[in-house]
């Protein structure tokens, strides 16, 4: 008799945080399902309960070590409306906008240099052992070094708005702790002229990649999705520190738009399954079997009418006339991730000309509220803080949806579809085969250990199987 | 100040006046006996024990030990700085101190202590990890136990200087710990302006809202080690 075979990727490398790929395959070889496990586990919903309010964007940021900035300023907007803070003083608002722009670049830049460029270049199939930075920097040192410097100008305006490179305290509830001095404008306005030169140079990498490989791109992780980011309120234009929800169908018809985020929950609703640690968010409207939608970078290009900057807004017009509407392509996320990284970098420029950044009313005070919603555009995508404050200023409610779990179906997908496209019916499963099946997750830039929050709701199944594969025995629990 | 007195402290001469403990003549001379319980203006109690010298051949507190002519002490050594350093360790391992996430950091004087004794994997004891849930019932001020590590500041200067006694000790032994005179703090005499809620060393008794408002690169011991001030009067 013929057995079924389960092949397991474990862990999934060259992404934030710790995972784990399941591929069933039945008699004939053929991919019968194959899913993404998240392996850890975080829970920071329940533990930040009772935490005193002005706590929350420090303690939360300690998610994620590549991108707390935006649990910080998530969470920060969230106690803004704590506060009764609805407007930031400009200067407030503006150090925000420099750190969150200095966060994503340097994330995006980590993404695309440090974890896919070395599929990019060698070939997803390549030795695995050439498969990493060293080799990347090995065979181009130019690009190598770009990387690690536009990294290090991404984190310095990070230190120089939240006061560490990692895990800083910029943001407080209604405002910020520091303003940016003239000596540290000047020394990042000398720098900042040549990494939009580099920015520009990886775009052209990721939009060259793309269309040189045009027909692979095509058929890798591609399939029909709605999309959902915050845009800018009226315009539509591409925001990534605050705005109105917007979702569209996959033709791009609008599901939602202009949303306020304080009202996601109207909208959004997350469902549970018994296999991983994240939650599956779908839009209410359409169900839990059709809701589903991806975030990101594509995602954000999908949905932004257009963008504020001038570079970043030509290559938007260009990755739109490539796809002829919205683009579905899993790996078309890389070169709308270098769009971004253009964009980032010229809204640093544009911020740091700004005087507002010089300026002493850092902090501004309300009539307190109870419960806040704060949103972000993080580099991974969508980002969702909710929380409810008692009248001791004690946490009695903290609700997260990270990019990463908006994307829970979408990457479930692409792993499938590649899976089937790669490993059906294989006489031999190579190393590079299910490769490919790593380079469709890393394209979402998944970080895993921000998305694992399900405590109290997520049964545990553990299932005894014998060398037939039938279950003999299944024990579950709930943690 | 004719019956001024001599003493040494690592060899170092230092000038007495009658009656200063070791301690008070030390931070005039300018050398700096590490503590956590002393602090400026409450009464003495050699508690913490972290200002362990030896003197005239005995383990003393400094900040509770009359200075005498002629007594030699030994503070800065290595023998005196791993006790120290042991002493503060176990107070790391008896609560529940989070420095990443914690409102004090960087204004903390347990943590500065830690960093003064390089103490750099606090791993060799136990973890007690006690559970202590946050008092925030009064409007002003914010309790997280979790941090206290007993050292009684908050408890002399509620009942020295405040003339309240709204802290005080209750247990023995491990497990005595510094409690609030009512159900919560809200149902105590305390206010927001008592000089007890000023003195804690560790980010136990808040103010509220305060919070993180001190940039980083502004906190007290960013510009220094602790007890740096004592020192540069040397």
């Amino acid at each position: 008799m013929a057995e079924t075979r389960l092949i397991e990727i474990s862990p999934v490398t060259r992404v934030e945080g710790h995972g784990k790929v399941t591929i069933h395959l039945d008699a004939e070889g053929r991919v019968d399902e194959a899913r993404l496990h998240i392996v850890e586990f975080r829970g920071f919903e329940r533990f930040i309960r009772g935490r005193l309010m002005w706590e929350v964007p420090v303690i939360v940021q300690r998610l994620c070590g590549i991108c707390p900035v935006s649990h910080h300023l998530a969470s920060a907007k969230a106690m803004d409306q704590i506060v009764g803070v609805d407007v930031l003083p400009p200067t407030a608002e503006k150090m925000r906008r420099l750190m969150h722009y200095g966060q994503v670049m340097q994330s995006h830049v980590l993404h695309f240099f440090h974890l896919s460029a070395p599929d990019l270049l060698f070939g997803f199939g390549a030795p695995a052992e050439k498969r990493n930075i060293f080799e990347v920097i090995r065979e181009n040192p130019t690009l190598g070094l770009r990387a690690v410097q536009m990294r290090k100008f991404g984190q310095e305006i990070i230190e120089a708005t939240a006061g560490k490179k990692i895990h800083g305290t910029g943001a407080i509830p209604g405002g910020i702790n520091r303003n940016l001095p003239v000596e540290v404008r000047d020394r990042f306005l000398g720098q900042v002229e040549e990494m939009l030169v580099w920015a520009q140079d990886a775009l052209a990498l990721a939009r060259g990649y793309v269309e040189s490989h045009a027909d692979m791109v095509a058929g890798f992780g591609t399939f029909p999705s709605s999309h959902m980011s915050l845009v800018r309120e009226g315009d539509g234009a591409l925001d990534l520190y605050h705005g109105r929800l917007r979702a569209l169908d996959a033709g791009g018809a609008p599901i939602f738009d202009m949303v306020d985020y304080r009202d996601y929950h109207k909208h959004l609703i997350e469902d549970v399954r018994s296999w991983s640690y994240m939650k599956f968010p779908f839009i209410r409207a359409l169900g839990a079997e059709d809701g589903w939608y991806r975030v990101g970078p594509l995602a954000r290009m999908n949905t932004a009418s257009f963008i504020d900057t001038p570079l970043a807004n030509a290559a938007h017009g260009a990755l739109r006339a490539f796809s002829g509407g919205l683009n579905h392509s899993t790996l078309a996320n890389h070169w709308a991730r270098m769009i971004e990284v253009v964009h980032c970098v010229e809204k640093i420029r544009e911020l740091l000309q700004d005087p507002d950044l010089q300026g002493s009313d850092l902090v501004a005070k309300g009539e307190r509220r109870f419960e806040g919603i704060g949103v972000i555009e993080a580099p991974r995508g969508n980002l969702i803080h909710h929380y409810r404050v008692d009248e001791n200023d004690q946490v009695t409610f903290c609700n997260l949806i990270v990019s990463t779990t908006h994307n829970n179906e979408g990457m479930n997908r692409a792993v499938k579809a590649v899976a089937v496209q790669h490993l059906s019916s294989q006489p031999k499963i190579t190393e590079g085969m299910l490769n490919h099946v790593e380079v469709a997750i890393r394209a979402y830039d998944p970080c895993l250990s921000c998305a694992t929050h399900a405590l109290g709701q997520m049964p545990l199944q553990v299932e005894i199987v014998d060398a037939a594969g039938a279950v003999i025995d299944r024990a579950g629990q709930c943690l | 100040m004719t019956d001024a007195f001599t003493f040494q402290i690592d060899g170092v001469e230092v000038t007495a006046q009658p009656g200063q403990t070791i301690m008070e003549a030390a931070d005039a001379a300018g050398i700096y006996i590490p503590r956590l319980c002393d602090h400026e203006g409450l009464r003495h109690q050699g508690g913490c024990r972290v200002c362990t010298v030896k003197a005239g051949g005995r383990s003393v507190a400094a900040c509770t030990q009359p200075a005498e002519a002629a007594l030699e002490v030994e503070n800065d050594t290595e023998a005196r700085r791993r006790v120290r350093r042991d002493l503060v360790e176990m107070l790391f391992h008896g609560g529940n101190h989070l420095c990443p996430i914690c409102e004090k950091s960087g204004n903390c004087e347990l943590q500065a202590m830690a960093y003064r004794l390089e103490m750099t994997a606090p791993t060799r004891f136990p973890w007690l990890e006690p559970c202590r849930a946050v008092d925030a019932s009064h409007p002003e001020i914010a309790l997280d136990t979790n941090r206290c590590i007993s050292c009684g500041r908050c408890i002399r200067a509620s009942q020295d200087l405040d003339g309240k006694g709204v802290f005080g000790y209750v247990g023995r032994g491990i497990h005595r710990r510094v409690a609030v005179n009512g159900a919560d703090l809200a149902h105590t005499e305390a206010a927001g302006a008592d000089l007890a809620m000023g003195v804690c060393p560790v980010g136990c008794i808040l103010r509220k809202g305060e919070g993180f408002s001190v940039p980083i690169g502004e906190r007290v011991f960013d510009d220094g080690l602790i007890g740096h001030e004592i020192e540069a009067k040397r």
